[in-house]
This record gives structure tokens, C-alpha cells and sequence, in this order.
């Protein structure tokens, strides 16, 4: 069936396609006619809020995004950063956590696919990925089978990519019973004097198709994305993508190799809102109109309308300008890799878009305004509504060794073997950490001794207690885990997954968060280069918790001196740098509350991010000294958990002191930031540590010698001695369990 | 010594063996694409790892009828050695120069991480670099590894000391009959394994377990 061009727009069809009244009134004042319906879907595409960040703009551009080594802030298909040598990072994070939901192989496949895509558009091959995984309660009955198609899909694409993972999160949480978190991350290397760029330059120049055909899948896509579910989910499944990653590692090879002619001018990937998001950008951030003639468009299906070729989202396409004299050149490159190649439109100097079928002109609209001009709202936000602080001496007790070991083993803390083992986590060679670390860690191919960090950070607990604070916090920690492993934090990119903006304690989230993630970015020379907004994450009007995922990128200037969680040796001094005096005083929205009693109050922990560049800059520099034989920053589970952790990774126990009259609760699992635990190989009378005791004095940074490394047991203070074999089983045994249908 | 590594669409390992050839023999192989008409005269051909043609069929199964397959063939009857890696081992299968089939792994899922392999049989030109009975340690990273073969074939890869690896230690990822994780073919000139020596030859990869393969095959300084 064809759906003709000249149907009657309704009110119901201006609704269906996720246009509100004023808006669709904005569209007849800006082309002062009726649209035709290829021209609704074209706005529906570009005005909904995937696309167009509506909602988001205003606070967005209140983020710090530049500095010394930024090449390309936000804006582009990925933020791009000077690592010296003449090569740049290029990196983003994204969410697909719609269709994840609705289907969860080919959702998380595809968008793995996509980050991918947005990286060697610029020019870079791929070196990591990481992702950032949030699921339901484990007892939820959809939670099994969505962890397990999700992992699945990210494997499947992802290695046959041949991408290695090197990091990311997986955690559960009822909030996210209806509505999973995919956030996916990548970053490619690329010359710096050889990034690409999507704005299109020059009259008169040819707009070329790359990649597979064009079919009818993930039609509305982009719609479905920026739209809350109800119960009729089932029905958008047509909606979700279908990945093939063996086109999209031909067409990886095949751009890399065309962008080495020098005939690429511009180019921009199909993501979202496929043929008309990409022709729409590439025009309007060149000041130029475009002219697409669909008869030309390469397609799987016959008798595909307007319609669905500019919304359609099938995978693995790419549109570019290229250089007509090398026209080609670049088709020779795309034939050798048996991918579609077909000349289908032209830039103009009208700056309209102009769409062409069988002899009509179905679309003819004004770029700038579907592009870089879309609406932009100042939605209202309540003011900030921290959770109250626990009350004084409001501590629940529990065995120290008893809590220690059912951490360990709960589905907040526990392995996740399980899940990244399904990864290639090797592939390319040049994995010096892999996942189970504070950050993932690859060697620079090529270079000596340069390395990069990789981490993916935020707590959703604390951002529900306190959007401002967990904004802060979820940068913060993740400076703090580049920082563990001796990395220089470069940059960052923030992925901002909330409810419906349209409620103002939902837009309060995201004001309040954006601010922390400002405030915490400003301090710590810490700037978002990329990211992606992803709203409307509500299911029957209850929306996840606040999640600003915060993915940060770190340089090492030697990776041989990087530090790993592992102990190293026995009869190694701890030591505890950061923090209060009594090394944990906060319980307010810890894990241990959570977990254990199932209390979810409390106030977030407070970041002093004066403190947290101290102590990390402190960190890094003992790393780099050479004295550092173990280091782990310390989140969820406080002092207690990061010390099991580290035993477990190296199989060494470990002795640590009380706190005199400090209660052993608020000590072992406190959650207060800034922390960092050290084993050095120094002598605990010697005068080198004293020397570094002074300096941290002299600093104003606690730094305390908490206890020694050794044997087979982890001491906590009085607490009976837990054997590290208990922990680790504890740790290794609660994911498998769980997929295996025994624990829940 | 000189070698060649052949590129089909999807490979994704070919890199990282082009690196370890490179770092072991000091000398870059040839790089074959396959829809080239001719392989360089070489001393080995190496087939890396990866999802040729997406692994769409079976795995291995297309690039395995691809005609550069047909010179690939007829060097290994010559003599020449021809070694295929993860993929590379299942397009061995799939063109009929190794016996058995690699099916998919017994968790269903994929599988990536360390093992140990002990080295079953050291008295080749591929294994030399070993110790009889060595254990090794190498990664794995596949989706279809398992092995199997009939009872007869079984039985004549066992006697004629044609297993190369097995997994040791209780390490077996994908339940691969009698633990076989690399085979050799009657002339014990073609060896097809689904571990991933070329991913652990120097310090940076936390071991060099994988090297003795490549320089004992290549005649260099291990």
C-alpha cells in the first residue's frame, strides 16, 4: 500500500507524529501553507526532541565544552581532543534505551552500531567502547531477559566490528523497571590535521549515498524515542532498527579509505531520522540548501514512499559531499567493498530542502528552521528539593564481615564477569586493563608508551536525593577513576537520560543536574565534548531514576606506570587519602542502606570538588613517581567494599585498623567522596613515607596509613577476619546465579 | 621466511596477526585481498580471525567458496604451511583442508577470556617453539568453537598426533569434544586453532605465551 502525499493533515495525524498544537501552528506560520504528509514527517523528525534537544538546549549551552586540547566541542558527530603527537581522541556516548526495551538484541546492536558510526564519520578508527547498563529489579519478570538480549546485541555487533570493550557499568534498580538505560560509548584515533566534518561547503556539489539500501525498518524511530510508553509497547516494535554489522565494519573500511583520497568534503552519518536528519544537518550548518532525488535512493523494498525513505533508520548509512572530480575514485573505494554507491542530490544556494519523487516535489522547506533554527523551550522547573540528611546517630548495625560478605555478593557490587566476557575485550592488541578496573586502559598503536584511560560514571541514587550534588558527583568520580589509574582526565561526554520534561520536577532533575555537571566540569578542567539527552524515560507516567551518565576519556603519558586495583605484594602499607578524619561518615543513600535495609533515605554525600582536585591531583602525581604499587578510588560500599575489591584481584588479604570510637558502620561503608586507596612500597617507618606524609600535610589532604597487606584473610578493624576466597566467591557467584534463574 | 595473510570482508583479527607477524619476524607479510587472483610465493599463509561475511550461513562458510580459497588448496597440497586462527580455523573446516565442524559454544554465548592450552603435540614446524606437554596460557574470543568429530576421525586425529592443543585445566570454554583446541591435517602442514596466540606475544599483553607459535614457525629469535 502507498500512502499518497496529499493527505489531509488532522489533528489526530498532527498528534500521532509527537507534534503538540503550537507546534504544528509554528509550521504553518513558517511555510504559511498546509505541509504535505512527507513534509510532517520531515518536522516530526527534526522538531521531536532526539533530535532537536527542545527541551535541553537552553541548560546545555551553560556547560563548559572548550579548553586547551578541545578540537571540537559538542555539536558534531563526536567531540574530538588533542592527545600531542599530532592524533586526537574522538569520542561520544549515546543512549538507545527505547528500543532496547522493546527489543533488546537488535536495540543495543544498533546502537552500538550508531556510536560507532558517529566516530569514524570524523575520520577515526574505533579503539574502545564501554557501556552503561541500568535494568530493573532483578526479581522483575522482564529484568533476565532483557540483560541477556542486550548483552547479546552489544557483543554481536560489537565484535564483529571488532571493537574491544574496555569498561562500562551494569546495575539494577526498580526505577528502571519499564524504561532500561543503553548508553553506549565509543572513541576512534585520527590524525588531528584529518578530522571530518558533517557542514557541507560549495554550490552545485554532489550529495552521495553510501552503505546498505534503504528499507522500511525503524520508520519513526526517532518519534517513538522522544515519547513516553504505555502499555501498547509491544505494537512499536516495528519501530526498532536492525543491525548487520558486517556492512557497518565494510563501511568503516571503506570511509576510512575514501577519506585518504581526499575526496570527502562533508560527511554525516544516518542515525536517527536517517536520510532527512543527516541531508537537513549537513545543509544547514554549511548555509547551503540541499536537493535530494529519492529515485536515485538504493532500496531493499519496492514501492517505499517519500515518506518512509526520509524516516526511514536502517543501519549502516552513510551521506557525503564529495569533490566531483573524485566521484570516482570514491565509487572504485565503495565497489571493492560491495556497498551501495548512488549520486542522490545536490547542494543549492536557496538554503530550502528540496525532496523529489517520481516527478514531484513532495518536500520544500526551509533549512535553517528544520535544522539549527528547530523550537527551543524554557520549560518550568521547580526549585531544588534535596532529600534530608539521615538523623544523628541514625546507623542500622550489622555484622561488619556479615555485610562485607552480602555486598560482595549483591547485585549492586557483584562481578560483572558474566556480562563482559560476552565482549571481545582483547581484540586489536592493545588492552593493557580490561573491565573489572576503575577504567579501561589502551596503548596508543603506534607510540611508545602512550596510553588512555576510558571510565563511565554516575550514581542514580544520589541524583534522585539530590540532582545538583549527584550531577557533581557522577563527573567527579569520573576524574576520580581516570585519576586511579595515573591518567591525566581529559574531556568528557555526558549522557542525560531523564523523564518527561514536560513535568517540572523531572525538568527540575535535569536543570539542577546539568548544574552540578557544570560546576563539577569548571573546577576540574574537565570539559564535555559530546554527549546526548534522552528524555521521556517514563513508562505509565513514573520515570527512571536521574541518570547523567558521564563517560571521561584520560591520558597517560607512560602506561607502563599506570596503576591497577589488584594488590601487588604482601607487607604493603594501605593507605587512605582523601576524605574526613574518621574515613566514613556518610550513610545517607549508600548501597549499605539500600541493600541491606532497604532504606532509601538520607541526603547524598556533598563533593568538595576544591578537596577532590587535591587529593586527586596528589593521587596521579605518586602514581607517576613510582612509588604506587595498587590504587582503587572508592564509591559504592565505601572503604569496606574498595578493599574487598582489591583483595579480590589479587587473591592478597589484607589488615586494616578501626577508627577509635568511630562507629565500624560509618567507617567500612560510609559513602564520602574524594577518596582513594594506595599500596605503596615504602618503608611505614622510612623516611619516604614520612616525606609524602608531610606533603600531604603541608597539601591539607588526609592521608592516612590505615593498615598492611598480606595473607589470606580481609580484616576489617575487630570485625571477625572474612577468608578472600569467601569474598571472591561471593563476588563471582551472584550474576552467574542469577542468569542461571537460582538467585534473584 | 616469508608469509601472506589473506583478507576476507568482515575479518577483524587481521590486524592484530599482521602486528604479530610483523613484531616477531621483523618482516611485514603480504597482504592478500580476496579478490586478488594470486598469493606471493610465501612459506605461510595465515587466515586470521574475525566474522568473514558476517558469519552469515555458517561461520566460514562463504569465504571458504571464495576462488582465492582454490589457490590457498593447492599451495597446502604443495607444502606450503597455512595456519588459520578463530575464523580462520573454521574457514579451514568449511573448505575442507581441516576435518570436523566448530559448533556453536555449549554456553551459546560468546565467549571471551583467558585458558590454558597444553601443547599435545611439539614436534612440528607450527609447534617447535614448544615443549612437549607445555601448558600455555592464550585468550579465546569466539562464538563457535566447539569441535566435533565422528568417532573415526576422532580416533585418527588422536593417533596420528595430529591434535596440536587441547584445553587444560578444567579451562575448555566451549565443550569441545576431548578438549581439542587445535587440529592439524594429515601432512601437518596446515594447523587451524580457535585461541588467539597473536594476541599475547609481548609484555603489554600481560604475557608471551602466544610467540613461541610464531617464531618457532617463522625461524626467529623467540
Amino acid at each position: 500500500m502507498t500512502i499518497p502525499n496529499d493527505i489531509v493533515i488532522t489533528p489526530q495525524l498532527v498528534a500521532d507524529h509527537g507534534l503538540k498544537p503550537d507546534e504544528y501552528q509554528k509550521i504553518l506560520d513558517l511555510i504559511g501553507r498546509e505541509p504535505t504528509y512527507t513534509e510532517l514527517g520531515i518536522f516530526s523528525a527534526m522538531w521531536n526532541e532526539h533530535c532537536s534537544y527542545k527541551s535541553s538546549k537552553k541548560w546545555l549551552k551553560t556547560l563548559p565544552t572548550s579548553g586547551p586540547r578541545v578540537i571540537q566541542g559538542p555539536g558534531e558527530n563526536a567531540g574530538v581532543v588533542d592527545i600531542g603527537d599530532g592524533q586526537a581522541i574522538v569520542f561520544k556516548m549515546e543512549s538507545h534505551n527505547h528500543p532496547s526495551f522493546i527489543e533488546p538484541y537488535q536495540g543495543a546492536g544498533t546502537g552500538m552500531g550508531g556510536i560507532l558510526r558517529d566516530v569514524f564519520t570524523m575520520g577515526a578508527r574505533p579503539v574502545a567502547a564501554m557501556n552503561a547498563l541500568r535494568f530493573g529489579s532483578p526479581d522483575h519478570e522482564k529484568t533476565r531477559h532483557l540483560v541477556s538480549g542486550v548483552v547479546a546485541g552489544i557483543g554481536g555487533y560489537g565484535n564483529a566490528f571488532g571493537v574491544p570493550t574496555v569498561g562500562g557499568e551494569v546495575e539494577f534498580d526498580e526505577r528502571y523497571n519499564g524504561n532500561i538505560l543503553v548508553n553506549a560509548f565509543a572513541a576512534g584515533l585520527a590524525d588531528t590535521d584529518k578530522i571530518f566534518y558533517s557542514k557541507a561547503e560549495g554550490v552545485g556539489l554532489p550529495v552521495v549515498y553510501l552503505g546498505a539500501k534503504t528499507g522500511r525498518d525503524g520508520v519513526g524511530g526517532a518519534t517513538m524515542a522522544s515519547a513516553e510508553f504505555g502499555d501498547d509497547i509491544e505494537e512499536k516494535r516495528p519501530t526498532v532498527q536492525v543491525g548487520d554489522p558486517f556492512t557497518e565494519k565494510r563501511l568503516l573500511e571503506a570511509c576510512l579509505e575514501l577519506m585518504a583520497t581526499g575526496a570527502v568534503i562533508a560527511i554525516q552519518d544516518m542515525g536517527a531520522a536517517g536520510l532527512t536528519c543527516s541531508a537537513v544537518e549537513m545543509g544547514a550548518k554549511g548555509d547551503l540548501g540541499i536537493e535530494l532525488d529519492l529515485d536515485k535512493v538504493p532500496v531493499r523494498e519496492t514501492q517505499m514512499t517519500a515518506y518512509e525513505m526520509m524516516l526511514s533508520e536502517s543501519q549502516e548509512r552513510m551521506l557525503m559531499v564529495l569533490h566531483p572530480e573524485k566521484e570516482a575514485v570514491a565509487r572504485a573505494v565503495f565497489e571493492k567493498w560491495e556497498l551501495d554507491f548512488a549520486t542522490v542530490g545536490k547542494t543549492t544556494d536557496d538554503l530550502r530542502f528540496r525532496v523529489l519523487f517520481q516527478g514531484d516535489e513532495v518536500a520544500n522547506l526551509p533549512i535553517k528552521e528544520l535544522g539549527d533554527e528547530a523550537p527551543e523551550y524554557d520549560r518550568p522547573w521547580t526549585p531544588a528539593a534535596p532529600a534530608a540528611p539521615l538523623a544523628a546517630g541514625d546507623v542500622p548495625q550489622m555484622d561488619v564481615a556479615d555485610a562485607l560478605l552480602r555486598l560482595m555478593g549483591s547485585h549492586q557490587v557483584s562481578s560483572r564477569r558474566w556480562v563482559y566476557e560476552q565482549y571481545d575485550t582483547l581484540i586489536q592488541g592493545n588492552s593493557m586493563q580490561r573491565p573489572g578496573g576503575d577504567a579501561g586502559v589502551i596503548r596508543v598503536d603506534g607510540h611508545p608508551s602512550k596510553g588512555l584511560a576510558f571510565t563511565s560514571d554516575v550514581n542514580p541514587r544520589y541524583c534522585e536525593a539530590d540532582p545538583f550534588e549527584g550531577g557533581k558527583q557522577a563527573v567527579a568520580e569520573a576524574w576520580r577513576n581516570l585519576t586511579a589509574t595515573g591518567a591525566e582526565p581529559l574531556a568528557a561526554t555526558d549522557n542525560l537520560n531523564f523523564g518527561n520534561p514536560e513535568r517540572p520536577e523531572i525538568m527540575s532533575q535535569l536543570v539542577h543536574a546539568i548544574k552540578g555537571i557544570g560546576e563539577a566540569c569548571k573546577a576540574l578542567d574537565f570539559p564535555i565534548v559530546s554527549g546526548n539527552v534522552s528524555l521521556y524515560n517514563e513508562t505509565n507516567g513514573r520515570g527512571i531514576l536521574p541518570t547523567p551518565t558521564i563517560g571521561g576519556v584520560g591520558l597517560l603519558p607512560d602506561w607502563t606506570q599506570m596503576a591497577r586495583i589488584g594488590f601487588a605484594d604482601e607487607n604493603q602499607a594501605i593507605l587512605l587519602i582523601g576524605g574526613p578524619a574518621e574515613r566514613g561518615t556518610h550513610l545517607g543513600q549508600s548501597i549499605y542502606l539500600r541493600d541491606l535495609f532497604g532504606r532509601r533515605d538520607g541526603s547524598a554525600p556533598h563533593v568538595d570538588l576544591a578537596a577532590e582536585r587535591k587529593a586527586g591531583d596528589f593521587v596521579r602525581g605518586l602514581i607517576r613517581s613510582g612509588v604506587v604499587t595498587a590504587c582503587h578510588d572508592l564509591s559504592d560500599g565505601g572503604l569496606g567494599v574498595g578493599l574487598a575489591e582489591m583483595a579480590i584481584a589479587s587473591g592478597i588479604g589484607a589488615t586494616v585498623t578501626a577508627v577509635v570510637g568511630h562507629d565500624p558502620i560509618l567507617t567500612f561503608f560510609g559513602e564520602d567522596q574524594g577518596r582513594y586507596l594506595l599500596t605503596v612500597n615504602l618503608d611505614p617507618q622510612g623516611d619516604a613515607i614520612k616525606a609524602l606524609w608531610d606533603e600531604a600535610r603541608d597539601k591539607g589532604i588526609a592521608c592516612a596509613w590505615i593498615g598492611t597487606t598480606g595473607g589470606t584473610e580481609l580484616v576489617l578493624g575487630d570485625s571477625r577476619p572474612v577468608p578472600v576466597k569467601d569474598l571472591t566467591s561471593a563476588h563471582e557467584g551472584w550474576f552467574p546465579s542469577y542468569m542461571d534463574g537460582a538467585a534473584a | 621466511m616469508k608469509s601472506a595473510v589473506i583478507v576476507f570482508p568482515g575479518l577483524n583479527r587481521d590486524r592484530d596477526m599482521i602486528a604479530a607477524l610483523t613484531k616477531v619476524s621483523g618482516t611485514a607479510p603480504a597482504i592478500v585481498w580476496h579478490q586478488d587472483d594470486a598469493v606471493p610465493d610465501v612459506d605461510l599463509i595465515v587466515i586470521p580471525g574475525g566474522f568473514s561475511y558476517g558469519d552469515y550461513l555458517r561461520c566460514g562458510a562463504i569465504a571458504a567458496r571464495s576462488p582465492i580459497m582454490d589457490i590457498v588448496r593447492a599451495r597446502a597440497a604443495a607444502g606450503v604451511k597455512v595456519l588459520g586462527v578463530c575464523n580462520g580455523f573454521q574457514i579451514l573446516i568449511e573448505a575442507g583442508l581441516l576435518p570436523g565442524a566448530l559448533m556453536r559454544n555449549n554456553s551459546l554465548k560468546f565467549v571471551c577470556r583467558e585458558v590454558k592450552l597444553e601443547v599435545v603435540n611439539a614436534a612440528t614446524e607450527f609447534t617447535r617453539g614448544y615443549t612437549q606437554g607445555q601448558i600455555i596460557r592464550c585468550p579465546v574470543a569466539h562464538h563457535d568453537g566447539n569441535y566435533f568429530a565422528d568417532a573415526d576421525t576422532l580416533a585418527r586425529l588422536e593417533g596420528d598426533g595430529r591434535v596440536a592443543f587441547r584445553y587444560a585445566e578444567g579451562t575448555n570454554p566451549n565443550g569441545s569434544i576431548n578438549d581439542i583446541a587445535g587440529i592439524f591435517n594429515e601432512n601437518k602442514n596446515v594447523l587451524g586453532l580457535m585461541p588467539h596466540p597473536e594476541n599475547l606475544i609481548e609484555a603489554a599483553h600481560g604475557g608471551d605465551d602466544g610467540r613461541a607459535l610464531f617464531s618457532g614457525l617463522l625461524g626467529a629469535a623467540a
